[in-house]
């Protein structure tokens, strides 16, 4: 008999597991090494709770009722639960605090776009360790698990969440027009982009400065070149690579449009790419005002990798698909 | 990434016409401007214009495919870019500006101009004779997704029918009062009678980025751009 399982989700088999297990034990071993505690949540939190972080682009897809009509949901990522578990369990410890997991999230699917709708994640959170320096350590471990486990081709996309925005104020584009570029940009839509554009009242150079900007992409030298209200724009990320360690340095694009679709991002993004894989291992950034929504305001930061994912990468890797680095 | 399997033949080939990125092209209405493109950057595409049973050019790096599935092999990583239309993003994004393909949009291309428009028989409108008496508009298209869009944007109730095939079959038959086609002449609407009441939105062609190679292949593709931006 064959018994169906939603589309999106699937049956681990020993092989896999076995392969899988493999990755999972080496990433959970660099994490512990660097002092993170690993930690387990319930994959079932209240609607009301998680809501709190305010997720715009939450995804929390799934949403059951249980026995006294309260409203619960299956959690989208780690780092929601996370900050609730640092203002409910550690109310008062010094930070930082360092924290992994290794846990399933769930997200909403298009059909067949071969999309998961239960995906496995590993990643770390570390919390009260303000930028630059908190910064530096989250791409450190990062970099030290992703070499751990073998990958070979990577590279770490770097960017800043407040970076387009602090461009439109330095140019003085107007309140209401900063929505409709920040979607066109998020949208990754540079045609779009340029249309809007064209509709301001700007001087030519800031247009140009506002569409040029956001697609520039490379080595450090982005932000030697930077010019007039650029300089200002990149100081973070100009921090932040001060801080990294050399063999971590020559992994990083420095990604002047980078945008992640989650919300709560306030500072430096980021987002692990490999040749041999056409999307995003994972990747994570600074979240420095959401541990304050559940009312233990600390600067954090954190990065989540998508096993599956990095499985797929690996395995292309070993084929030799994809260009080498 | 890409159909090249040989990686010192993707890895930066600066040299070549194309930094050695794959690109996926498409077949049909924006097939011949897109290897004239091509020709102009320096591709040898003498066997991309005689072949139109082959898919693959491995030795120029080309794919070819229904434009429709363009962004689904720029998405994945099987091609870097790709060249698509407008009609075939949006109707890919569930909203507006949500649910699209994971793809870039790096330039508009200017040729392939057509309209997506909102037409219905000569004479009084049917469309908004159905909307008034029976509170509900029927309108068959190729774009349900554009079509709901735009109805629910203007405020009005619709059922979208979709067709695979002629669309212009549909209002003659009764079947619906309306459709959301794409038009370049407006010729095929004229033959059938019908007229334009709405213009939707203007679409031509676009390139695409998968948004790894973006960042990977980010020399190739900036020089790319900068050479389609000077013709």
């Amino acid at each position: 008999m064959i018994h169906p399982i939603p589309s999106g989700t699937r049956d681990v088999l020993p092989d896999e597991t076995r392969e899988v297990r493999a990755i999972t034990d080496a990433l959970r071993g660099v994490f512990e090494r660097h002092g993170y505690g690993e930690v387990y949540t319930p994959a079932l939190e209240y609607e009301s709770v998680l809501a709190r972080a305010d997720m715009a682009e939450a995804k929390l897809a799934y949403r059951v009722f249980d026995e006294s009509g309260a409203a619960l949901v299956l959690r989208s990522d780690m780092t929601v639960p996370i900050a609730r578990v640092v203002a409910t369990r550690y109310p008062t410890e010094e930070p930082p605090l360092r924290f992994c997991y290794l846990a399933h999230c769930y997200r909403g699917v298009r059909p067949q776009r071969g999309q998961p709708r239960e995906l496995l994640q590993a990643g770390i959170e570390l919390i009260g360790a303000p930028a630059p320096q908190g910064t530096a350590e989250a791409l450190g471990v990062l970099c030290a698990a992703l070499d751990t486990v073998g990958l070979e081709g990577y590279r770490i996309g770097l960017g800043d969440a407040s970076l387009f925005t602090s461009l439109m104020a330095g140019v003085g584009v107007p309140e209401q027009a900063r929505p409709r570029l920040l979607e066109a940009l998020a949208d990754r839509d540079f045609v779009g982009l340029e249309e809007e554009l064209s509709q301001l009242d700007l001087a030519e150079a800031d247009r140009e400065l506002l569409l040029s900007v956001p697609q520039r992409r490379g080595g450090p030298e982005l932000l030697e070149a930077a010019e007039g209200v650029v300089v200002d724009a990149v100081a973070n990320m100009r921090e932040v690579h001060r801080l990294l360690e050399p063999d971590v340095a020559e992994r990083v694009i420095f990604d002047l449009g980078l945008v992640r679709s989650i919300g709560y991002y306030t500072g430096a993004i980021f987002e692990v790419y490999d040749p041999a894989l056409g999307t995003p291992i994972g990747g994570g950034g600074r979240y420095d005002e959401l541990l304050g929504r559940f009312g233990r305001p600390l600067p954090a930061v954190g990065f989540a990798l998508e096993i599956d994912r990095l499985h797929v990468a690996l395995m292309g890797e070993e084929r030799g698909t994809g260009a080498s680095l | 990434m890409g159909v090249a399997k040989d990686p010192s033949k993707t890895s930066g080939d600066l040299t070549s016409a194309t930094g050695g990125l794959t690109i996926a092209v498409p077949r049909g209405a924006l097939f011949k401007e897109t290897v004239d493109l091509l020709s102009g950057l320096g591709l040898d595409t003498s066997e991309l214009r005689s072949n139109d049973r082959k898919l693959l050019f491995e030795d120029i790096g080309v794919i070819t495919m229904r434009p429709s599935d363009v962004p689904t092999y720029v998405e994945s990583g099987a091609a870097d870019i790709g060249i698509t239309g407008k009609d075939v993003l949006l109707e890919q994004a569930t909203a507006r500006g949500e649910g699209g393909r994971e793809v870039y949009e790096l330039l508009d291309l200017g040729y392939g101009r057509c309209t997506m428009v909102l037409a219905s028989k000569a004479g009084p409108d049917p469309a908004a004779e159905a909307l008034r008496r029976l509170g509900v508009m029927r309108v068959a298209t190729k774009y349900p997704r554009i079509a709901e869009r735009h109805l629910e944007e203007t405020g009005r109730q619709a059922e979208i029918v979709e067709v695979k095939g002629s669309v212009e079959l549909a209002p003659l038959t009764g079947m619906v009062e309306a459709i959301v086609d794409l038009t370049a002449t407006g010729t095929t609407l004229r033959e059938h009678d019908l007229i334009v009441r709405e213009e939707i939105v203007e679409c031509t062609a676009r390139l695409i980025a998968n948004p790894v190679s973006h960042k990977l292949r980010a020399r190739e593709i900036d020089k790319l751009l900068e050479r389609l931006r000077a013709d």
